[in-house]
């Protein structure tokens, strides 16, 4: 009897982190990477912290941040960790969880930092 | 088999075709998806820790560094939006419509056509709201 | 009238009674613009050195025997044709991915025991006897598996696979093609027990979809599709077992 793989709860993870990076990733990294930091199009002050907090304190903002940055992370993490194998560098269970572990790390770490600042205005 | 067979090695499988190379590139994408997210989570954790920490962030984003990290960043988030498009037919089962097969042409600009849709209004609301 | 030219035709060359690894050697062969490289490999045969030893049966591109690579791309030699690659000349080589025999022959007894192990057979959904009523269906149902059944074995999807050099373990393109191609036919009844395939880490988990299988592949049966496609049904299955475990075999 062979062993069930359990790669489909990282791939179902990569799956929908690859899907939203395809349809806003792009455009995130254009607002948030270029246009507002050097004010081409978009105003500076679009990502002010007055505002960019009001965002993040609000519910949807919060899922928003969480959803792109885990989703974000596994999508990348899970990739990497192909990427590796496919140089030939042989992936040991050890490291295999060093890369999913990483990204269930960063998505902790985001979540908790986003329930800090709270909620309301 | 009593013979002894030859194998051959497989190092630098990758450089020796065309299409490996695109593959491998579309791969390389994955490293720079993970390094926005980092970003992202680093202004977060500014944002928690206050004003002046945030708006240092801010002033890191601004950096020539950082607006070249954001322009190659783009470049391989554009390359992995067109080749997940591309192969999205093959993830899904065959789809009739009117009792014919649905192109996978037509899965893929339907594909490309939503991500065109989603940045455009996610552009649209930005601009809009901005002070 | 047609005109006469000649190609250099490089052929990997290995005698494992002889020789310790591989080496290369060239022929220059006359060829007219309809002749295949097969029928260039026949002339080096015929003409200039009886020993080169390679496989070939149909020449029509039917049979599956005669893969190679040619300038680096798995291809089928009676398919290929020598005025494409005059006047850079083609260097033959056997299938990547596969212990070499002798010269441009391989050793494709793991892609047998593969194909054996997919349940390559239609598991009847219920026992019927043999003068009972004949399966029925409809062109649409045919439609649903017809391409993956025109695999002929050629192997050059192995060739072109990376993750199969990688994980020499993996099931491989073909070999889960043609799971598919059972599991698509309404007829059949087998799904079930090909799952433990399909499931395992050397079954569609190895794939990482590079696609250069179907890009390859002559007869247009679409193994990354075959493949990727059951990475659904795969997980699925898995969060079906994860909810409700039935044991070995689960749904």
């Amino acid at each position: 009897m062979r062993a069930r793989s359990n790669k489909p709860i990282f791939w179902s993870l990569f799956g929908a982190g690859g899907m939203l990076a395809a349809l806003v990733g792009p455009v995130l990294v254009l607002i948030t990477g270029i246009l507002v930091p050097a004010g081409l199009v978009l105003s500076r002050d679009t990502m002010g912290y007055d505002r960019v907090l009001a965002f993040a304190r609000n519910g949807f903002g919060k899922a928003a941040l969480l959803v792109v940055v885990a989703l974000f992370l596994f999508h990348g993490c899970h990739r990497m960790y192909h990427c590796l194998h496919d140089l030939g560098i042989h992936m040991t269970p050890g490291r295999k969880a060093v890369f999913h572990g990483a990204a269930a790390a960063g998505s902790l770490v985001c979540a908790g930092l986003l329930v800090a600042l709270g909620w309301g205005r | 088999m009593n013979v002894r067979t030859y194998v051959r090695p497989t190092t630098g499988w990758w450089r020796r075709n065309p299409w490996y190379r695109a593959y491998m590139l579309r791969e390389a994408s994955s490293l720079f998806v993970t390094l926005y997210a980092l970003v992202l989570l680093a202004g977060i954790a500014c944002l928690v820790q206050g004003r002046a920490a945030y708006d240092g962030w801010r002033a890191a984003l601004a950096s020539p560094w950082s607006i070249a990290f954001h322009v190659v960043a783009l470049g391989f988030f554009l390359c992995h939006a067109w080749s997940w498009f591309a192969v999205m037919p093959k993830t899904m089962p065959f789809v009739t419509v009117g009792g014919r097969r649905l192109a996978d042409r037509a899965i893929v600009a339907a594909g490309a056509a939503a991500a065109v849709g989603a940045s455009l209004l996610v552009f649209v609301v930005v601009w809009a709201t901005q002070p | 009238m047609q005109t006469t030219r000649t190609i250099a035709i490089e052929c990997m060359r290995y005698n494992p009674e002889t020789d310790v690894a591989p080496r290369f050697q060239s022929y220059d062969v006359p060829f007219t613009d309809d002749m295949s490289v097969l029928q260039g490999l026949q002339y080096i045969k015929d003409h200039l050195d009886g020993s080169l030893t390679f496989r070939w049966s149909c020449r029509m591109a039917i049979c599956g025997s005669c893969g190679g690579m040619l300038n680096g791309i798995p291809s089928l030699t009676c398919q290929s044709f020598l005025r494409d690659y005059h006047p850079g000349g083609v260097r033959v080589e056997p299938l990547e991915h596969f212990p070499i025999v002798r010269d441009l022959v391989i050793d494709q007894s793991d892609f047998l025991a593969k194909l054996e192990s997919v349940t390559p057979w239609l598991v009847p959904r219920e026992p019927q006897p043999p003068a009972g009523e004949p399966n029925r269906q409809t062109p649409a149902q045919m439609d649903a598996y017809y391409q993956y059944s025109q695999c002929i074995n050629c192997l050059l999807c192995y060739a072109a696979c990376p993750q199969y050099a990688l994980t020499p373990a993996f099931t491989g393109p073909a070999a889960l093609a043609l799971l598919h191609r059972y599991n698509a036919d309404s007829r059949d009844g087998g799904r079930a027990q090909r799952m433990e395939i399909v499931n395992a880490e050397e079954g569609v988990w190895s794939c990482t979809l590079v696609g250069y299988c179907s890009e390859v592949c002559p007869k247009g049966v679409d193994p990354a599709r075959a493949i990727n496609q059951n990475k659904i049904n795969s997980t699925k299955d898995y969060f079906a077992h994860l909810l409700m475990p039935r044991g070995k075999g689960g749904g």
